[in-house]
């Protein structure tokens, strides 16, 4: 079993959801951390290394919270499984930390007994002492450890200095682990699934150590109660929640807005700069128009993705994401909504990819389902440019109640909500047929409420920004260039009188699928666009302008583009169009990370045929309706 | 079926803000829920709704008053009122710290 070269013991660490594990993990390793996955399942493996005072390189591992080794969620499962040696192509760990939150052990001790049974070493860190203290626990490590049976070690991970009893203990137990030739493979594993009955025995146990060890309980924490009654009122925190949203929302437009136009200029910059450099020619066009408009369209939208995430981040962190997911639980369940959903879905308004990752925190595979399915439903940013490009065209500047508010704002929250009402409408269909059953039980703590640390919020975000341009230039940079290799062959022959793409693949597709959309009133140059739109929402708009033969980009583009396509196209075809995009099937990106999701072909694939007939079907009959009013 | 609470008990869902108790069992018989059987009781115990805890309804949600945050000795824990019907409690004075 020994490899010549013994590899970095590994250290787990493992605790209750708001144990504050992540933050001592983040102590532990720094920056030295990284995002992957388990093999197989989509669960988020972050794994770090640090170099223990006595010289040891250590890799450690911060294994998904949960509340018992009984595995509810994919999340769970992965903490049993790496735990009990069973993940593939995941060695065992050497040691454990069990991450205790000290303010709330009656709690989180259970678990504790849970992983003893495993026969590993083990230490207990009782984190977050600062906090415990300061409500006025005072306990007995000592006692403790001895009750126990394992060492005890007081930490406060967001303090410098206040793990280092933790480091020393890691060593000591690697070593008398080395020392004794404990084989972690052979070791005798005690635990099987408690029953109720045993739970119930943890349980008294755990009030039995506590006696002991415990000489002043910690006291409620008074400005946690003085918060929630104002943030959990009925209707007063549903205005404070509804309003943190607004919020939100508002900080990704207008915040992203002049880091976005930074990006767009660099973006030109480079373009230019290409174009000055190299001779005209298709590798010339493969790096401008494929690789950097195509990837630079994805990029664009980083900004928008951090403010996002520290929102995000800022809720998880000061505790207020578990009060939201209860204040909208009964009101989301009307359409068969988890509280839960709502972080998704929200995060869809901006890009639905990181809005389907956010959705791993729903522990129902089913509930799971119908949040990724409707997420985008909501209206993502990408879609705007094709909005404002046919509002522009077509909807006339007016006043309407009083100059209150105009009417291509007034059409704009309409395809908002439409793409929302839609969204809850799917998700109560999907509901009451395919994915039928009653909702997943609430169950949740309510932590207390702490101040966020620059620290965590910082690491978590570098996190966020390197796996999305990760994706930008994996994936989403070898869909740009299929589709630049689609739209620009075969070339046009000389003399062409139509546009270059007129006669390339996506051209042939486009012709190919005019047939098919003539009934929705698209004509060939919209079929056309769909196809490059494909690889991003916003990418329709570029190719409708190189139809319509306009050299000028940016916003000149738009208004130019707009005249010619208010000229051109019927009434009718540009409202057929808007409700095309309120469901937008053609997302590259968003399909390919539900197939990474949800590790399945069936779904993204489902997915499209329902966005597609949904698309359509509004389409169609908006087409017809206005058709017949319009004349 | 729904559950019944034993005479002198009450059942956790059907408190009213501010109600203090003592959990006296756990029967999750009368509750609708997509888990195995069993699984409930087991995920109450683990989130500390167990025989002997100290509780007190804190908030409740809207509409209908539903989910409700209750206080379990320390903590605080969210659950829907279906399924705090499976907790079965001996309902305390409200003046009690």
């Amino acid at each position: 079993m020994s490899e010549p070269q013994s590899p970095p013991p590994r250290l787990a660490l493992v605790g209750n959801p708001n144990s504050g594990k992540t933050a001592l993990f983040n102590a532990l390793t720094g920056a030295r951390q990284k995002v992957a996955n388990y093999a197989g399942v989509t669960v988020e493996k972050k794994e770090g290394q640090f170099v223990s005072p006595a010289g040891t390189r250590v890799k450690v591992i911060d294994l998904p919270g949960t509340y018992s080794l009984r595995a509810r969620s994919p999340d769970e499962e992965v903490t049993r499984d790496v735990v009990l040696g069973r993940m593939r192509g995941e060695e065992i760990p050497d040691a454990i930390v069990f991450v205790a939150d000290a303010t709330n052990l009656r709690l989180n001790l259970r678990l504790a007994l849970e992983l003893k049974k495993l026969g590993r070493p083990i230490i207990l860190a009782l984190n977050m002492m600062d906090a415990a203290e300061a409500q006025g626990l005072a306990v007995d490590a000592a006692e403790l450890s001895a009750e126990l049976g394992m060492p005890v070690v007081p930490t406060v991970a967001i303090r410098t200095g206040g793990i280092e009893t933790l480091l020393g203990q890691i060593d000591r137990t690697l070593q008398v682990a080395e020392t004794e030739g404990w084989n972690p493979v052979a070791a005798e594993c005690g635990w099987s699934e408690p029953s109720s009955h045993d739970l119930r025995d943890y349980h008294r146990e755990v009030e039995r150590v506590l006696d002991l060890a415990v000489r002043t309980h910690a006291r409620p924490h008074t400005a946690t109660q003085r918060l929630d009654k104002v943030l959990l009122h009925p209707a007063l925190g549903l205005v404070i929640l509804l309003s943190v949203l607004f919020l939100t929302f508002q900080a990704v437009f207008s915040w992203a807005r002049l880091p976005m136009e930074v990006l767009d200029g660099g973006i030109t910059l480079l373009k230019q700069g290409v174009d000055a450099l190299l001779a005209d020619g298709p590798i010339k066009s493969l790096i401008n128009d494929g690789v950097i408009a195509g990837v630079g369209s994805v990029v664009i939208f980083l900004p928008q993705i951090l403010i996002l995430f520290f929102f995000i981040q800022m809720l998880e962190d000061t505790g207020y994401m578990a009060r939201a997911a209860f204040l909208l639980d009964k009101l989301m369940g009307g359409v068969g909504l988890h509280g839960r959903a709502f972080i998704p879905l929200l995060s869809s308004f901006a890009c639905a990819v990181p809005g389907i990752m956010a959705a791993r925190t729903i522990e129902n595979r089913t509930d799971r389902i119908v949040t990724i399915m409707i997420a985008p439903l909501m209206t993502c940013s990408a879609r705007l440019p094709v909005y404002t490009l046919l509002i522009a065209a077509f909807v006339p500047d007016r006043p309407l109640l009083g100059g209150w508010v105009g009417l291509p704002g007034l059409v704009m929250f309409g395809l908002y909500a439409a793409g929302i009402l839609s969204g809850l409408l799917v998700a109560l269909v999907m509901k009451k047929t395919v994915l039928k059953g009653a909702r997943e039980p609430l169950l949740m703590q309510l932590p207390a409420y702490r101040l966020p640390r620059p620290r965590n919020v910082g690491l978590g975000l570098y996190d966020r920004g390197k796996a999305f341009l990760t994706r930008a230039g994996t994936t989403i940079f070898t869909l740009m260039v299929v589709v630049w290799v689609l739209a620009s062959y075969p070339v046009a022959p000389a003399g062409a009188t139509e546009p270059a793409i007129r006669y390339s693949i996506a051209g042939a597709i486009g012709h190919a699928l005019e047939p098919l959309l003539a009934p929705i009133g698209f004509n060939w140059q919209i079929a056309l666009a769909l196809v490059p739109g494909m690889a991003a929402r916003e990418v329709a708009v570029g190719v409708l302008g190189t139809i319509y033969a306009l050299s000028d980009s940016g916003e000149a583009l738009r208004s130019s583009l707009a005249g010619a396509l208010a000229q051109s196209w019927s009434l009718p075809t540009a409202l057929s169009m808007l409700a095309w995009y309120i469901f937008a099937p053609q997302c590259l990106a968003t399909l390919s990370v539900v197939r990474r999701e949800l590790n399945s072909r069936w779904w993204p694939a489902v997915m499209f045929v329902f966005l597609t007939s949904l698309a359509y079907g509004a389409a169609f009959l908006t087409f017809r309706v206005a058709t017949s009013v319009l004349g | 079926m729904t559950s019944r609470p034993l005479p002198g008990e009450s059942l956790l869902g059907t408190l009213a803000k501010g109600s203090k108790a003592e959990i006296v069992g756990l029967d999750e018989s009368g509750v609708a829920t997509p888990l195995a059987a069993g699984e409930l009781e087991r995920r109450l115990i683990e989130m500390g709704l167990v025989e002997g805890a100290k509780i007190e309804i804190l908030h409740e949600g809207f509409p209908r008053r539903d989910p409700i945050a209750v206080r379990v000795n320390d903590h605080v824990v969210a659950l829907r009122r279906a399924e705090a019907n499976a907790v079965r409690v001996h309902l305390l004075p409200a003046e009690l710290p």
